[in-house]
């Protein structure tokens, strides 16, 4: 149960600049984690207007891929 | 692509014709982008970013960059220069040049030299060749920024920039390359050449469309670089202090995205055709220039007479003839495009001595031919004659 409640919640990565959230995009696709690109949270503060959204369970994947490529701000649970 | 009916050997001013891949990316995004990048979450605000963000991949893989955000786009190489001059230097501060410069470098260091910034321009040959122990020489204790040209934009010489940045290197000097005429006709690799600051533009050797241009910036320099404007990013957009991070930094407004679209294409048709490839074409029609021209009874011929050493520009003058005379004869009757004059660089003439009449400059592009070249060179043989006759 408690992993189902994982398999389903999502987190974002958020950037300084869309660039960079592009740039993260491309990352993503090239090692195949499923993403979305949907507009900032309110409740989250960030510089840009996109973030990347994900499943919450492919954290580390997506730290891995994005390690030393390019910065982010931070990543957040929704 | 259709070959235009006119002999253009003016690409050293502006490249044309352009490959077709580059108004064709430049007609997709006006007819099914033409939204502005990074300012929303939506579809086509993010396609145009993408756009963005693709050119600068393609930039950074022909000149060997590893972080595509390093690339800082601006309106043309002038822009850059400005950028660099203005951004670096501060009254009391010291900059060397070279005696072959563009007024898009000269320009802002004479301003900025009425207001107290010390210049030294370090004279080379008759030739255009640059010693690069003279820049060394010219080093000083409050030398803040050495910039000179990658090759002449009058007579086509190569600078030997390799040493210059070795002598940049040791001296913890900050080292801007102007690569207007060379950025996609000559290799350029940033790691092996050592390039703190890489100003290109795209219309030249790129064939991107005109408006479009460059800059990169070695990480740790862009604490040094004031930005040249300030304004909206898309980002940080609760502040109002400029963004510290690249390429927010020095990207303010509304970009020229379908512009950068059409330089996109173009620098990826750059990659496509491979430099060397680029290269050794146009090293082909540069000796066609140099032999033809240089045979001519009544025509002087400048720069270093050597293909291997120069991009694809040669300059020369015809014996009581002014230069925007033969130009003029050259398109009328020839259908040849050519440029009088001193080319925005009368520091340059006055270093080969061509000043202050200048000369007529013919520069090849990837799509000229071996034939255009021969008709050319029958042109200003025939021109030549005929004011020989007369005199
Ligand atoms: C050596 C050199 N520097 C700078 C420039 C300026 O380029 P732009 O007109 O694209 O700003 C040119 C060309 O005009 C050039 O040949």
């Amino acid at each position: 149960m408690a992993k189902d409640k994982q398999a389903n919640s999502y987190s974002v990565v958020l950037f300084h600049s869309t660039s960079g959230a592009l740039m993260a995009e491309k990352l993503l696709k090239k090692e195949g984690i499923a993403y979305k690109i949907i507009p900032v949270p309110r409740n989250l503060s960030s510089d840009c207007g996109v973030c990347l959204r994900f499943s919450r369970q492919d954290e580390s994947l997506v730290r891995k891929a994005l390690a030393e490529k390019v910065e982010f701000q931070s990543i957040c649970n929704l | 692509m259709k070959k235009p009916s006119a002999i253009y050997l003016d690409n050293a001013a502006s490249s044309w014709p352009k490959p077709d891949e580059t108004w064709q990316a430049m007609e997709h995004f006006m007819r099914s982008v033409g939204a502005n990048p990074g300012r929303s979450g939506h579809r086509l605000s993010i396609e145009a970013g993408r756009i963005l963000l693709e050119a600068r991949d393609a930039l950074a893989e022909l000149f060997g960059i590893d972080d595509p955000l390093r690339i800082v786009f601006t309106r043309n190489a002038t822009e850059s220069l400005n950028l660099v001059i203005y951004g670096i230097l501060r009254p009391g501060e010291h900059c060397v040049t070279t005696s072959m410069e563009h007024n898009s470098v000269m320009r802002p260091l004479r301003a900025l030299e009425q207001k107290g910034l010390e210049v030294t321009t370090v004279s080379c040959s008759s030739q255009g060749e640059l010693d690069p122990q003279k820049i060394e020489k010219a080093i000083k204790k409050n030398t803040r920024l050495i910039v000179t040209t990658h090759a002449s934009n009058i007579v086509g010489t190569l600078m030997p920039v390799d040493e210059v940045s070795e002598i940049a290197r040791s001296h913890d000097i900050p080292f801007c390359i102007d690569a207007a005429q060379t950025a996609g006709a000559y290799p350029i690799d940033i790691e092996a050449m050592n390039i703190d600051l890489l100003v290109f533009t795209g219309h030249k050797s790129l064939y991107g469309p005109q408006g479009t241009g460059g800059l990169y910036i070695r990480e740790g320099l862009e604490k040094k670089l004031e930005p040249l404007m300030r304004g909206g990013t898309g980002s940080r957009s609760e502040s109002q202090e400029q963004p510290n991070f690249m390429p927010d930094k020095y990207e303010s407004g509304t970009p020229n995205t379908v512009g950068i679209a059409g330089l996109e294409a173009g620098t990826r048709f750059c990659l496509e055709q491979g430099i060397a490839h680029i290269r050794a074409k146009e090293e082909g029609l540069t000796h066609m220039l140099i032999e033809g021209l240089g045979s001519i009874p009544g025509v002087t011929l400048y720069g270093c007479g050597d293909e291997k050493r120069q991009v694809a520009i040669c300059s020369f003058t015809v014996r009581d003839l002014s230069p925007s005379e033969i130009t003029m004869q050259l398109d009328e009757e020839f259908g040849i495009m050519s440029r009088p004059g001193l080319h925005c660089a009368p520091i340059a003439h006055q270093t080969i001595g061509t000043s202050p009449h200048g000369t007529v400059r013919l520069s090849a592009g990837y799509f000229t031919t071996d034939e255009e070249i021969a008709v050319a060179i029958e042109a200003v043989t025939k021109i030549a004659a005929r004011s020989h006759n007369q005199g």
